[in-house]
């Protein structure tokens, strides 16, 4: 298990270095760096700008100098918030990011999980039929629409009731961080249900289940030691990328919901060639991806005893 | 699954009756996880959920900002968010006030001569923790603003002081700036070249004071959070939290402190989402919301008071006329020139509120001598004339030895009006001339670096003033001028350009104006789109919000709460 770990780990620092290098080289390829303005400069004012940026050097030096700086945990200062650090940036943002999308995540998987059960113990009726028509509109709807029904929903109720139920946007409490969550999570919810629903059906038809039953356990029993268990499986192998997936593609939501997050830099940094920035946050989110890929596997290990062997 | 003998139904409920339990616990436990997270957000986030649009109690306000600012360090400062929230927590030497006048700021009075200015602070003006604001504490931040080593954009606006070109570019030591303290409250400045709308420029925010030793001590952070930053404007901020809010109270050591009637202003939403923004306003949230043209039907409907501003930011298309393009060709550019109809575009492709058909590269809100510039000196009309048009570019045609034009390439931003737009004149070109467009779509920073590079026929470009002169877009066509980036050069018009820069007169500056106006115009330089507006709505109690085209805006500064309304 031990060997297994630092394999993995490994590997996830070879993939992170391939990240940073793979954007590292996008980046210098697009016209333009941060330094174009709208106001043109003179050739003397960018040299000196240049060099007080490094970006005077050649590219194969600027390339060493970054991986130096990102090994030793110093993404530098931002191009365009020219007095603040990326780390800070980060340290300052990622928390509201991950918080909002650990409660999507959460709440997309039990809901995924449960929803799924149902449909599949009453498939072809109607509680199958209505939670999946509205998982087809969850997965083919996409998070820019949903985000805004939902806030101009909160709107029509707050006005309606003549008091705020949820506040419309913003960030600070708790319920500031519900329909934000939920809109964030339905996606991956929709998917889940989809995904435990299938799974369930094809673990009905196992013969664990029907030894299982034959032998007189109580229904109970059956369905949620060998059923649910062993269906929920396949939810477990899609959380991890699932979790790295929402919390660093809340960009829509975070812009909705006027939410302080990573995404908004994350997104603009890209929009401004802003270089330390859009490296910063591409090898944090690669690395913080990879990261949950690799400990999903290992939990993996704990639901099903048999992965552990291999 | 008929060889399960199993009483399928009853096995159902079973198991149906488990998973509500199971749904019982989930929401147990979401209820807790939620309970803990109150907790934590309460160290990271803002309280932005209790307050009202409009409380007359304490005579605050709630707002949204459209962005962060991405500092308040104003020698680097360059964007309008910036600019808004410095004018409220800083002064300069002079200010506008509520009409956009210029009137006294940290300057008590001061005398121009064509060879310098001297200014004469007054002595109540004071830091936030207090200390006078002296003459040196403006020496310190005009050197900073043209020190190469502050690599400010905005370096250029400071170059009237004697030497500031030359120490930005690094040929001369920052001592050398023609700036200085003769005592703790006179302040001496020497002009490189006399500046007619000096005082104008002056009120701009990168001429704002910096105390050095508050500077210094922050070690490269100033202006990037709440305490990195001293204050010496009407308010303070008081609270950033970086993408999430920003608040400022009322300045207890600013000399005006009488005449400001909020006690704070809390920018307590930051998103560009304009949907997001108007809602925020209709939930009861902020005080103002800009429209889009969604919104703005929503609010017609509503029957709100909608205003309107005019933000003096030119739009259109720019040729390029570098040797190697078709485009330097004047009768391609002006059978372009001939089908161009801004007034379809304005009004039948971009559709948005408060936008106005340009006809001219000055926008409308510039003054002239008495009255406005447009007014006094009219542009010349151009009527769509498709029979015309083909005869240019047929004589085009022969002039370039080609039997077809080949498809020009029209650069373009990657945004949803850029995009109708260039759309529209594709089918505009094809349908009137025959003419192929090539649509490049690019991202804003690359489309400026290709429009540097030249690798363009057309572009749509934008020009908004950084002064208020109309030579901040008179001299746009110099051929000197590196925003040029059309490459039109003209003898005519560079000496159109040296009169204004140079004369003291403004009825012969109008009369350049005038005629570098029609040279765009007959040389078609540029075809004409829109200049930008702004709708939005405001609570009905808040009254005296201050609109500008430069400096602070929109400005609350001179704002009230009016408990009478609404």
């Amino acid at each position: 298990m031990l060997r297994y770990t630092f394999y993995r780990l490994i590997q996830g620092f070879i993939t992170v270095w391939f990240i940073a290098t793979a954007t590292f080289t996008a980046m210098h390829m697009i016209p333009g760096d941060p330094l174009t303005s709208e106001k043109a400069m003179t050739a003397e004012i960018r040299a000196n700008l240049e060099a007080k940026y490094g970006l005077d050097k050649p590219v194969g030096e600027q390339y060493l100098i970054y991986l130096k700086n990102i090994a030793s945990g110093d993404f530098g200062i931002s191009f365009t918030q020219k007095n603040r650090e990326v780390n800070d940036i980060i340290r300052e943002h990622f928390p509201v990011s991950a918080t909002l999308g650990l409660l999507a995540i959460l709440f997309a998987a039990t809901g995924g999980v449960l929803f799924g059960a149902l449909t599949a113990l009453f498939r072809n009726r109607a509680p199958d039929y209505a939670i999946m028509f509205f998982v087809i509109l969850g997965i083919s709807v996409p998070g820019f629409v949903v985000a805004a029904l939902g806030q101009l929903s909160l709107v029509n109720i707050n006005a309606f009731l003549g008091f705020t139920v949820l506040p419309v946007g913003g960030w600070g409490t708790v319920a500031h961080m519900i329909l934000p969550a939920m809109v964030l999570g339905l996606g991956t919810m929709a998917y889940l249900t989809r995904l435990m629903r299938s799974s369930m059906l094809e673990i009905v038809n196992s013969d664990f289940i029907r030894t299982a039953r034959a032998k007189g356990l109580p229904a109970t029993r059956v369905f949620s030691k060998h059923q649910l268990r062993n269906a929920s499986l396949p939810v477990v192998t899609v959380l991890g990328p699932a979790i790295a997936g929402i919390t660093t593609g809340g960009f829509v939501v975070e812009y909705v919901f006027a939410i302080p997050g990573l995404g908004r830099y994350f997104v603009q940094a890209v929009q401004q060639t802003d270089y330390t920035v859009i490296m910063g946050t591409t090898v944090f989110y690669g690395a913080f991806l990879v990261f949950m890929v690799i400990a999903v596997d290992l939990v993996y290990g704990f639901i099903d005893p048999r992965v552990r062997l291999k | 699954m008929a060889d399960v003998t199993v009483d399928e139904s009853s096995f159902a409920r079973a198991a149906g009756r488990q998973l509500l339990i199971y749904g019982l616990l989930t929401l147990i436990g979401f209820t807790a996880i939620m309970f803990g997270l109150n907790v934590m957000a309460s160290f990271v986030g803002s309280d932005t959920g209790s307050s009202k649009a409009i409380d007359a109690s304490t005579k605050s306000i709630t707002l949204a900002l459209r962005d962060e600012p991405p500092q308040l360090d104003s020698t680097k400062a360059t964007d309008a968010i910036s600019g808004q929230i410095l004018g409220h927590v800083m002064e300069g030497l002079l200010r506008q006030d509520a009409q956009n006048k210029i009137q006294a700021g940290v300057a008590e009075t001061w005398e121009i001569t064509p060879e310098g200015a001297t200014f004469h602070l007054r002595p109540d003006a004071l830091w936030s923790d207090g200390k006078p604001v002296t003459a040196h504490d403006f020496v310190f931040s005009w050197r900073t603003v043209v020190d190469p080593k502050t690599a400010s954009e905005y370096a250029f606006i400071m170059y009237f002081v004697k030497n500031a070109e030359a120490i930005n570019l690094g040929t001369l030591p920052i001592t050398e700036l023609g700036v200085t303290g003769l005592d703790d409250r006179t302040l001496r400045v020497e002009f490189e070249r006399p500046l007619s709308f000096f005082e104008k420029v002056v009120a701009f925010k990168t001429f704002l004071p910096i105390r050095e030793d508050f500077y210094k001590q922050t070690k490269g952070r100033y202006g990037a959070d709440t305490h990195e930053m001293l204050y010496n404007g009407p308010f303070r901020v008081t609270s950033w939290v970086h993408g999430a809010s920003l608040k400022v109270v009322k300045s207890e050591h600013y000399w005006r402190r009488d005449e400001i009637k909020l006690n704070s202003i809390n920018w307590a939403y930051m998103t560009s989402d304009p949907n997001a923004t108007f809602n925020f306003f209709k939930d009861g949230k902020i005080a103002v919301a800009g429209l889009s043209a969604d919104s703005l039907a929503n609010a017609m409907e509503q029957r709100w008071q909608i205003k309107q501003f005019q933000e003096g930011v030119v739009f259109f298309l720019e040729f390029n006329q570098r040797p190697d393009r078709l485009t330097r060709n004047l009768n391609l550019r002006k059978a372009l020139q001939l089908v161009n109809d801004p007034s379809e575009v304005v009004n039948k492709v971009t559709k948005l509120p408060g936008y106005l058909v340009s006809d001219s590269l000055f926008p409308v809100y510039l003054d002239g001598v008495k009255d406005k510039f447009k007014v006094e000196k009219p542009p010349k009309q151009i009527v769509r004339d498709v029979a015309a048009a083909r005869r240019h570019l047929e004589l085009a045609k022969q002039e370039l030895g080609l039997k077809e034009i080949p498809p020009l390439a029209l650069l373009s931003d990657d945004t949803p009006t850029a995009n109708v737009m260039a759309e529209y004149y594709q089918g505009l070109f094809r349908d009137t001339l025959g003419l192929e467009l090539r649509i490049d779509k690019q991202i804003f920073k690359q489309r400026l670096a290709k429009m540097t590079s030249g690798e363009f026929d057309l572009v749509t470009a934008g020009w908004g003033p950084d002064y208020e002169d109309l030579l901040t877009f008179g001299d746009l066509f110099a051929s000197w001028n590196l925003n040029n980036r059309g490459r039109y050069a003209s003898a005519e018009y560079d000496r159109q350009v040296r009169i204004v820069q140079s004369s003291m007169d403004q009825v012969e500056r109008v009369e350049a104006f005038a005629k570098m106006q029609d040279l765009i115009i007959d040389d078609a330089v540029i075809l004409f789109n829109y200049e930008r507006g702004a709708s939005y709505v405001t609570h009905p109690q808040i009254k005296g919000i201050v609109r500008r085209v430069i400096g602070s805006d929109p400005d609350f500064s001179y704002a009230w709460i009016d408990e009478g309304q609404g």
